[in-house]
C-alpha cells in the first residue's frame, strides 16, 4: 500500500497501523506527534488505527523554537 | 543575591525581593519573568548553560518532521532542567493550520499551553491578525491556553483577550531583527487596555531593550535569538536575567519625570560664596 509520509511516497504493509509506522519512522525521538490527513491521531488509537491507500501521514517530534 | 543585609530596616524589603515577584499567567506562577526561546543554538550542552545561567522556568519549543530532527537530547536537557514547555505554532500560515499545529503539540508535549504564531508575510514574518485571531478563537474553545503572539496594536490585544487569550504577546518589532522596541507607546497603551498578563515578544536585541520592556510595564519577556545568536549566548542569558529584573525593579519603583532642563540634586541652601 501506498501512502504518503512527511511528504515522501512510502510502500507499507497493507494491513500497517499508525503504531507500525511510528515504530519504522522515529527510533530515538520519545513525545512523537502524529497527524493522518491532517488529524490528530492521538497516542492512545495509534495501535489500532489502520492505514489506507493514499493517506498522507505526518510524523512530528520535538525541537528547538522561538 | 546578598545573604545579609545592609540593614535591620532594609532587611524585610530585601526578603520580599528575594523571595520575589511571583507572576502568574494561565494559572500557574512563575518567579522568573523571562520567557526563553530556545531555537537557534548550536548544541544541546549549550542549551543547558544558557537555560539556566536565563533563570527561566519557562521555554518556547516546536515540532517539525521526524527526519528533520537529530533526536531527542533537547527533551532530556529540558526535563532535566524542570522548565515548563511552551510549545508553538511557528511557521504556521492559516488558523487551520495553526490549529492543527496546536493539537499535535497537545498531543506529543501533554500540556494545553500554547504560543499561537500565525504569519502574514514572509519577509518581516509579521502576525496576520484576522487568521490570528480566528486561531484564538478556535482553540480557546477546544481548551487550549493561548499566548499569543501580536503586533503592537492595542485594540487587537483587547479582542485577543477577549477571545479568552491567557496572555497577550506583543512584537517590539519583527522576530529576530534585533531591533528593540519600534513603538514604546503602543506597547504602554496595551498594558493599560487588557488585564490578562503581556509578554514582550520579538525584536529583542539586546539588555536595554528587555529592560524597557519591563519599564514599559510587560509582565514579562520572551526572547530568542538576542540570546541564542549572541556571540557568547550564556553570558548575554544572564545579561537578560539581570535586565528583566532590573526593569521590573524600575516600573515599581517608579520613574523621575523627565524634564526639558536640569534641576540640581545638590542643595543650593548654604552654598558657600567664594
Amino acid at each position: 500500500m501506498n501512502v504518503t509520509v512527511n511528504g515522501s511516497p512510502v510502500d507499507l504493509a497493507e494491513d500497517a497501523t499508525v503504531a507500525d509506522l511510528v515504530a519504522q519512522r522515529s527510533s530515538g525521538h520519545d513525545r512523537v506527534a502524529v497527524a493522518c490527513n491532517g488529524d490528530v491521531v492521538p497516542r492512545s488509537t495509534w495501535a489500532a488505527t489502520r492505514l489506507s491507500p493514499g493517506d498522507a501521514v505526518e510524523v512530528l517530534a520535538p525541537t528547538a523554537g522561538g | 543575591m546578598t545573604t545579609t543585609p545592609l540593614t535591620d530596616e532594609l532587611a524585610p524589603a530585601l526578603a520580599a525581593e528575594e523571595a520575589g515577584d511571583p507572576f502568574t499567567i494561565a494559572g500557574e506562577t512563575f518567579t522568573s519573568r523571562l520567557v526563553l526561546g530556545t531555537g537557534g543554538l548550536p548544541s544541546m550542552d549549550s542549551l543547558e548553560r544558557v537555560v539556566r545561567a536565563s533563570g527561566t522556568q519557562l521555554v518556547t519549543v516546536a515540532l517539525r518532521r521526524v527526519e528533520a530532527v537529530a533526536g531527542n537530547s533537547m527533551m532530556q536537557v529540558l526535563d532535566r532542567v524542570g522548565v515548563r514547555l511552551l510549545p508553538n505554532t511557528a511557521g504556521c500560515r492559516t488558523a487551520r493550520e495553526a490549529v492543527r499545529t496546536a493539537e499535535l503539540a497537545r498531543e506529543a508535549f501533554g500540556t494545553d499551553w500554547v504560543k499561537l504564531e500565525v504569519i502574514g508575510d514572509e519577509q518581516t514574518l509579521l502576525p496576520d491578525a484576522v487568521e490570528l485571531l480566528d486561531a484564538a478563537e478556535q482553540l480557546v474553545l477546544k481548551g487550549f491556553k493561548v499566548f499569543a503572539y501580536t503586533t503592537d496594536d492595542p485594540v487587537l490585544g483587547r479582542r485577543l483577550e477577549d477571545a479568552g487569550c491567557a496572555a497577550v504577546m506583543p512584537l517590539g518589532s519583527p522576530i529576530g531583527s534585533g531591533l528593540g522596541i519600534r513603538n514604546p507607546h503602543s506597547i504602554s497603551l496595551l498594558r493599560e487596555m487588557v488585564t490578562v498578563p503581556v509578554v514582550l515578544d520579538a525584536g529583542i536585541g539586546t539588555a536595554s531593550d528587555a529592560a524597557l520592556a519591563m519599564e514599559l510595564g510587560c509582565d514579562a519577556v520572551l526572547l530568542a535569538s538576542a540570546v541564542t545568536r549572541a556571540r557568547d549566548p550564556e553570558r548575554m542569558a544572564l545579561a537578560m536575567r539581570q535586565a528583566v529584573e532590573g526593569g521590573r525593579l524600575a516600573r515599581g519603583a517608579g520613574r523621575i519625570p523627565r524634564r526639558f532642563h536640569a534641576q540640581e540634586s545638590t542643595a543650593t541652601a548654604g552654598r558657600p560664596e567664594l
